[in-house]
């Protein structure tokens, strides 16, 4: 301070220039980043507590079915000492037997996983280790696209176009039947196995091809040999999980499986998948009826068949994943 | 002029408009329309669709929505108050008057149309006509072979509707005397699907309301008579509906399509059912291949 005292007058005080940097920011700000923070929060617990508020849901309106059925009738109904494996609730003679749609629901989806492991893997190898540096960004977003593709869209491609082809190639007894569903699933599950696969391979550092060719391996070699073990944890994970997106999905099966609810392990035979009964069935049935709870039974043993394949996905990254890649891959 | 909204009061009066926005932006000047809902049978959605189309263009301050789902799903709605109009390819079910009884609601009924259930195979199949308990047979499954109802050597493949179908539960009660189909039946979304199918399926055979299958390729109609014995009727007469065999009942499988609705109408509706019986609306009915009135 540069102020001069004259005893007797006033005191004179010469200020600098005032600087941006010493103005304060303004204390009454609007609290963004707390309410930032209360939303993101609170979401991750909505998350939670609606998973484990539906599944409480299912499982309490689901076990509700004891109350007008024993366990034993879900498998099959006793008539006259005879053993029926029958789903037929709207009958005057309900008959609860889960059999046939068990067997529906793996008769489409085993298969689909089968067809879509073999071109989606393959599918996967060559986009990652074979294509073409410049296209590959291109067959990778196009692969995306077909993985979004509304199974509405493929459930009715195939029931107008995809019925009379495949009927004229297998000429199978019923022309609506679990092969042309298990085909109809695989349209959407092998994008979905490719492209988790490209990812995983895409996941092992170059390093380790390099490493491989400069021994001599070929461009097929390094992949069959090095490559591809290196990444069978990620590569099992997605065909697990395209097998729960198989057993999950709704509209494919419903509209070209044909929905008999046959006994029989003919894949080229018409089949009822579990989730094709609760979208066809639960628009009509009476509530608090047996018939209502063992629909709702049907959705605790579907929760529960993808908890396992959540499950085994996180067993297969996690432990096959460790092993393999101890070595610092 | 935009700094001004970097502070945060500024920023506070910007939230404020859009949302005041976003809250004001769902009440336009159709708040004062009458809207009419009709849920209900498959059969009948199209004709709904057209009916709700031709009223609403000489009655622009109503709205019409119509779905399906069938009967069954459009007489629950009905009752919960969802639907004002429930659409019946069916007679209500005791069940179902029952349980408007405890809710203590009273239900009127219109019959508005009339539709033959067809019953349909493919045009290579030699069948021309079944007797009710040929149909029953084959429907439960008891008869596994063309053969058996004087076709050729030909194993049957069963096409029906899923249990929400007005159709399927007026086929049970009049062909299956309340015994359950096969359960071999392939279930189909709907009756277009079950025409389709049975076009490009040699072994089909499958049951519908009528409209579906007149004007379709690759099927052919089945002439139906109630014993062995009988003349048999055929719903359809060259290319259209045999409306006096159907009305009057001589056409075996026939039924009124009907519109539910609580006796306590509200506002729109009552003209509503008026258009539909009106020529005009009789007129749709006879253009979409079912039976008008007269």
């Amino acid at each position: 301070m540069n102020g001069e005292i004259n005893p007797g007058n006033e005191i004179k005080i010469e200020m600098p220039p005032v600087s941006v940097f010493d103005v304060k920011p303004k204390q009454k700000k609007f609290p963004f980043d707390t309410i930032f923070t209360f939303v993101v929060r609170s979401s991750g617990l909505i998350i939670f507590l609606l998973t484990a508020l539906v599944f409480v849901f299912i499982a309490v309106e689901s076990f509700k079915v004891f109350g007008y059925l024993s366990p034993l009738d879900l498998i099959y109904s006793d008539r006259n000492g005879e053993n029926i494996f029958e789903w037929y609730p709207t009958s005057n003679d309900p008959r609860f037997s889960l059999i046939p749609l068990l067997l529906g629901t793996f008769l489409t989806a085993i298969p689909a996983t089968i067809i879509s492991s073999f071109f989606g893997i393959g599918i996967g190898i060559f986009i990652s280790e074979f294509a073409p540096r410049r296209i590959r960004n291109y067959l990778k977003q196009l692969i995306d696209l077909f993985a979004s593709l509304p199974t509405v869209a493929v459930g009715f491609i195939l029931l107008t176009v995809g019925v009379t082809f495949f009927d004229s190639v297998f000429d199978a007894d019923n022309r609506l039947n679990a092969v042309l569903a298990a085909f109809g699933l695989s349209l959407i599950i092998i994008p979905q196995i490719a492209s988790l696969t490209e990812e995983a391979l895409r996941g092992i550092p170059d390093d380790i091809r390099m490493a491989a060719f400069s021994l001599g391996a070929g461009r097929w070699r390094t992949v069959k040999d090095i490559v591809f073990p290196a990444a069978i944890s990620g590569i099992s994970a997605s065909v697990v999980l395209g097998f729960g997106r198989a057993v999950g999905d709704t509209m494919i099966v419903l509209m070209i499986s044909g929905n008999a609810a046959n006994l029989t392990l003919n894949p080229f035979s018409s089949v009822r998948t579990m989730t094709a009964t609760i979208a066809a069935e639960l628009g009509e049935v009476s509530t608090q009826t047996a018939h209502y709870h063992a629909l709702f039974f049907i959705g605790l043993v579907l929760f529960i068949l993808s908890i396992l394949v959540n499950l085994i996905v996180k067993f297969l990254v996690q432990r096959i994943g460790f092993r393999n890649n101890g070595a610092g891959l | 002029m935009f700094n001004r909204f970097r502070t945060g009061a500024g920023r506070f009066l910007l939230a404020a408009v859009f949302f005041s926005m976003l809250l004001t932006s769902g009440c336009d000047k159709s708040a004062s329309k009458v809207t009419i809902y009709l849920k209900g049978s498959d059969t009948m959605v199209n004709l709904c669709q057209r009916w709700a189309e031709a009223y609403m263009k000489v009655n622009p301050n109503v709205r019409v929505v119509v779905t399906g789902g069938g009967s069954g799903n459009g007489i629950t709605a009905l009752l919960n108050g969802s639907a004002d109009f429930a659409c019946m390819s069916r007679e209500l079910l005791p069940a179902e008057i029952k349980r408007a009884e405890t809710r203590g609601i009273k239900l009127t009924s219109v019959k508005t149309a009339f539709d033959g259930i067809t019953i349909a195979v493919n045009s290579s199949n030699i069948i021309e006509e079944l007797s009710l308990n040929d149909l029953k047979g084959l429907f439960t499954g008891k008869i596994k072979n063309f053969r058996a109802v004087g076709g050729d050597d030909l194993p049957v493949n069963l096409y029906g509707r899923d249990n929400n179908s007005g159709t399927y539960t007026i086929f049970k009660e009049m062909i299956l005397k309340g015994e359950d189909f096969a359960s071999a039946t392939q279930v189909l979304q709907g009756t277009a699907a079950l025409a389709e199918a049975v076009a490009g399926d040699k072994r089909g055979i499958a049951y519908g309301g009528i409209g579906y299958f007149i004007k379709k390729s690759g099927i052919k109609i089945v002439k139906i008579k109630g014993d062995a014995d009988d003349k048999s009727k055929s719903p359809v007469e060259e290319d259209h509906p045999n409306y006096e065999e159907i009305r009057s009942g001589q056409y075996l499988i026939s039924r009124p399509l009907l519109l539910i609705s609580r006796s306590q109408k509200k506002a729109g509706m009552e003209e509503f059912i008026n258009f539909i019986l009106s020529g005009e609306g009789q007129k749709i009915v006879a253009g979409m291949n079912y039976i008008p009135l007269n």
